[in-house]
């Protein structure tokens, strides 16, 4: 039987009270959301928290909205929530891909966008996602609040720019003109962590690709994501033989390791091919007039 | 510390540890043990429960976090003697075989019929992707649901002999459907 170890709880019932009980209780207190990350690893020892702050409560941090020009979504909302959403679906489609295919409907119930974000495991598919959309992160303390952009977020597997005292509060995507966004995965069951996985935006001027973002998720890519590959597309004309050298620079660029879901070369392929799909994808839906 | 928990419309005060995960407080604590506990990864769903009007995998859910809230869980589908059309359908249609998974999958059921009254079966199969039947035992499953959808309104005495027809509807507090 799995039991976490001892732990103090506090229920926090504002944003305000949360960052309040972080000072209090120090680092080693830890932000509950949906737990689906947390409570395992509580379970398995691997996290032994001291104190666990419950935000479950706070519902001003689970919000999807449009505000001067950007999708806003709270770091409480539940991946079910966001999968439902069909302002998130309209601007950024690729939020829907990867939600259909985080873990599984149950625990995508309870389970949050900020908290999958947090954990930041390096299989993690919102990470790629939001460094694809170039999403920002809101990160507030009790002196007021600072944005990241999604790219710094994370420092390493497990780790992220949210301090001691800090919370994520939420994500912000810029809404601009000519934009598709999809986002491709394969696994080897429901529920699994991806073997690999790529999502694309791009947003177009006429013909010519005018802005790119490719992100790479579980093969090992810097800040999840093909910067020189988005190099590349940037000005390129929105063809297959662009897409498909994209693909080729963002599969040299990545790192995969060799592990239980596939080996190493196997992963760079899966960038490869999935990069091209995903910049397809995203292209048919820039282009609706033409799908 | 002190919760309150309202599980299938009965009021819980308990005095409980903050690690005490939901499923166990379920079963040991309120020996309500049709929830079962399985695979202890949120994997399985085998522990499925209702949080509110959500399901969730009650190993994965610290007591805790349902103070103040509600749970229904399995106990709760049947009514005064009267199943719910998804118990009947996984009783027409062999939709159990050891029954461990059984629970979790009809309350991802029960959830899936009140959003989706007549769902297909990529949408049962979707629906209950999170959940796994050890004997692989899924075609039926879905069928039950699917006979579920298709007796929303039916009668389902527990005991047929005395229930007959359907003359008893009325007491059924507006019918399980």
């Amino acid at each position: 039987m799995q039991v976490p170890a001892y732990v103090e709880y506090e229920k926090a019932t504002s944003v305000e009270h949360a960052l309040a009980l972080l000072a209090r209780f120090g680092p080693e207190a830890r932000i509950l959301a949906g737990g689906h990350s947390l409570i395992p690893m509580m379970k398995l020892r691997i996290a032994q928290p001291e104190t666990l702050i419950d935000i479950n409560g706070l519902s001003e941090l689970s919000y999807i909205k449009v505000t001067d020009g950007e999708l806003r979504i709270g770091a409480m909302t539940r991946h079910a929530q966001l999968l439902d959403s069909a302002v998130a679906g309209k601007h950024f489609a690729i939020l829907h891909d990867a939600e259909k295919v985080i873990a599984d409907p149950i625990v995508r119930n309870w389970g949050t966008v900020g908290g999958s974000l947090c954990q930041a495991d390096p299989s993690e598919d919102l990470s790629a996602t939001f460094a694809a959309l170039k999403a920002t992160m809101v990160i507030q303390d009790p002196a007021g609040s600072r944005t990241v952009p999604a790219r710094e977020f994370h420092t390493g597997p497990y780790e992220t720019v949210v301090a001691p005292g800090e919370l994520l509060t939420e994500i912000r995507i810029a809404i601009r003109p000519g934009g598709g966004s999809s986002y491709e995965k394969v696994g080897r069951r429901v529920g699994d962590w991806p073997v690999g996985a790529a999502g694309a935006a791009i947003w177009l001027a006429g013909a010519t690709i005018a802005e790119a973002g490719v992100g790479l998720t579980a093969v090992g890519a810097q800040h999840f994501s093909a910067a020189e590959a988005e190099e590349f597309l940037r000005g390129a004309p929105a063809t297959e033989a662009s897409f498909a050298r994209a693909g080729e620079i963002a599969a040299e660029h990545c790192r995969p390791s060799s592990d239980q879901r596939g080996p190493a070369d196997y992963k760079r392929h899966l960038a490869q091919e999935l990069t091209v799909r995903a910049l397809r994808k995203a292209l048919r839906r820039a282009r609706p007039q033409d799908a | 510390m002190q919760i309150t928990v309202n599980v299938n419309g009965a009021e819980y005060t308990r005095e409980v540890e903050a690690r005490l995960l939901l499923i166990h407080f379920l079963r040991d604590e309120l020996r309500l043990t049709g929830s079962h506990w399985g695979c202890d990864t949120s994997n399985c769903g085998a522990c499925v429960v209702w949080l509110d009007d959500t399901p969730v995998k009650s190993c994965t859910v610290l007591t805790a976090m349902a103070d103040g809230h509600e749970v229904r869980t399995v106990e709760d589908l049947e009514r005064d003697g009267v199943l719910d059309p998804i118990q009947q359908g996984f009783a027409e249609c062999h939709g159990l075989q050891c029954g461990f998974c059984t629970p979790g999958m009809m309350l991802t059921a029960r959830w899936l019929l009140d959003r989706v009254p007549d769902p297909s079966t990529e949408e049962i199969r979707e629906a209950l992707s999170g959940q796994i039947c050890r004997c692989t035992g899924y075609e039926n499953i879905v069928r039950s649901v699917r006979w579920a959808a298709e007796h929303a309104d039916a009668d389902q005495r527990l005991d047929h002999d005395s229930g007959e027809d359907g003359s008893n509807q009325a007491e059924h507090d507006g019918g399980p459907g």
